[in-house]
């Protein structure tokens, strides 16, 4: 039986995406990535995406990233037939990526992802920048940008529910939730 | 070589796709989920890179005993867009002692570490047969036996019907031509009913109509015009004359005069009535060049989105290995 709290509300979240986006904004100035594209996975990252975009005035569509078809465990799990296509349509070659998720655990899906945008062509940089980061790493990823590293029980997992209104709600003694997007 | 029996031997314990052989005895779930899988590979072609990493390292195998260029290339790239490594095998049936041949041939593959074989083959069961007898981790897909299957290119059939239509259930389809030798017609009528549509019609000569025509669950028409009347999709068959023993036509040029799809003809149909044709189409026999290259021919999508479906197709099978444990 899985329990779950309610974490954060709404608008704590927008005022942590807020937060980010300074961050970020800094980040992109003092490293001199100009006309940066952002990138978010689906489906949390894509909302964070989306008001990230927002707040920092980028001009360019967003991307969407649906990592299923590169996930590392298709055997086990196979293909979910409602698997949204990946929608970049920008040139990703020599471009400065901002990849958005959600919640960075294991760091798979962030593998996936960036082997999904080199299929889309040869980026400059990417800036990973994720919502929550907690706990668990099983390769050596690791965010640029976070919002916020609760801790967590080895069994906790934390989950974005949204568009709107975003809230996030903490799974106690989850097993098998890590980095689900289904 | 036995009887096909498509009961049990498509699905495994958990219900999933293991081998792919006939829609008969398949769900409408199932294949909803099918069309919908592909609708997600349908937008890879539009990538530069458009491979996908899901099949790597998987071996597939092309066992072709009858001629086919559509089907097999599309089998091959729709392996290949999934990262799998194809092996093609075209071979002549010898006239004696089938079965055996079959199974000596299926080992000599299975030796090969094949993870799955795409299987065409001039007699009926004979997907079947293999699947039958191959290795529990050896996916089956039939891409065409005899006269009696070829399920993916029903599949693609829907996935091109739901772009065009979207929902099924209020669907008019006529099926035209030779249905006594088409696999292709046997699979779109079982598709086509258990996904629910309002009315199949098949229109045809008496003398290519299967005996048990009625028993598919159709109308059966003789006149072209009344068959395809207020259809919301026509659906032209190839003349199979390498399949006709006897003289069950007076001559093609009769035929065409008959039951030869043209502009005019297709007056009779709905305005946005789709026109179909599984390929290869013989002009100016089945249907006019007009009609052919017309706004309302959809055959070169078919042939997309045969793709799409193919991959589907491939990877669920491929996922079902994975119930059986271990080292998938």
């Amino acid at each position: 039986m899985t329990e779950s709290t309610l974490f954060m509300k709404h608008d704590a979240i927008l005022d942590l995406i807020a937060g980010m986006a300074q961050v970020l904004r800094n980040r992109l100035r003092d490293r001199q990535l100009h006309n940066p594209a952002i990138i978010g996975i689906h489906t949390g990252g894509a909302w964070v995406a989306q008001h990230l975009g927002r707040l920092l005035d980028l001009q360019e569509p967003s991307g969407l990233l649906d990592i299923s078809f590169y996930r590392d465990d298709f055997t086990q799990i196979g293909v979910h037939p409602q698997v949204k296509p990946s929608k970049i349509d920008f040139d990703v070659d020599n471009r400065n990526i901002v990849l958005v998720d959600d919640v960075l655990h294991t760091g798979r899906t962030i593998r996936a992802a960036m082997n999904e945008i080199f299929d889309f062509g040869r980026p400059a940089t990417i800036t990973l920048v994720t919502l929550i980061e907690r706990s668990g790493r099983e390769l050596p990823i690791q965010p640029d940008v976070i919002g916020l590293s609760p801790p967590l029980g080895l069994d906790d997992h934390v989950k974005l529910n949204g568009p709107d209104p975003l809230s996030l709600e903490i799974l106690h003694g989850a097993r098998a939730g890590r980095e689900t997007r289904r | 070589m036995p009887t096909p029996r498509p009961e049990k031997l498509q699905l495994n314990e958990q219900g999933r796709l293991r081998h792919f052989l006939t829609i008969e005895g398949l769900s409408r779930e199932l294949l909803v989920r099918i069309l919908d899988t592909a609708e997600s590979f349908a937008a890879l072609p539009g990538r530069p890179v458009k491979k996908v990493p899901l099949l790597r390292g998987r071996i597939i195998t092309n066992l072709f005993f009858e001629s086919s260029t559509r089907t097999r290339t599309t089998f091959e790239l729709a392996a290949k867009l999934l990262s799998a490594d194809v092996i093609n095998f075209n071979i002549s049936t010898s006239a004696t002692s089938k079965g055996e041949t079959l199974l000596d041939t299926l080992r000599n593959i299975e030796a090969m570490h094949s993870d799955m074989f795409v299987v065409r083959h001039a007699q009926s069961g004979a997907a079947h047969f293999i699947a039958q007898h191959a290795s529990p981790r050896v996916s089956v897909i039939n891409a065409g036996d005899g006269r009696h299957a070829h399920p993916t290119q029903a599949m693609l059939d829907m996935f091109t019907i739901r772009k065009h239509k979207g929902d099924f259930t209020p669907l008019r389809v006529a099926i035209v031509g030779d249905v006594l030798h088409s696999r292709v017609a046997r699979s779109q009528i079982l598709a086509l009913n258990t996904l629910g549509v309002s009315e199949v019609r098949i229109v045809a000569p008496r003398t290519l109509l299967p005996t048990e025509a009625r028993a598919l669950g159709v109308h059966v028409f003789h006149n072209l015009e009344d068959g395809i009347r207020d259809v919301d999709v026509v659906i032209m068959l190839r003349l199979q004359n390498e399949r006709m023993d006897g003289a069950l036509l007076p001559n093609e040029h009769e035929y065409f005069h008959l039951y030869g799809l043209t502009d005019e003809r297709l007056e009779a149909a709905k305005p946005d009535a789709i026109v179909m044709h599984p390929g290869p189409m013989n002009r100016g026999i089945e249907m006019d060049s007009a009609v052919a290259d017309g706004p309302r021919s959809v055959i070169l999508q078919q042939v997309s989105y045969g793709i799409a479906v193919r991959m589907a197709v491939l990877s669920m099978a491929m996922q079902s290995q994975a119930d059986l444990g271990g080292e998938a």
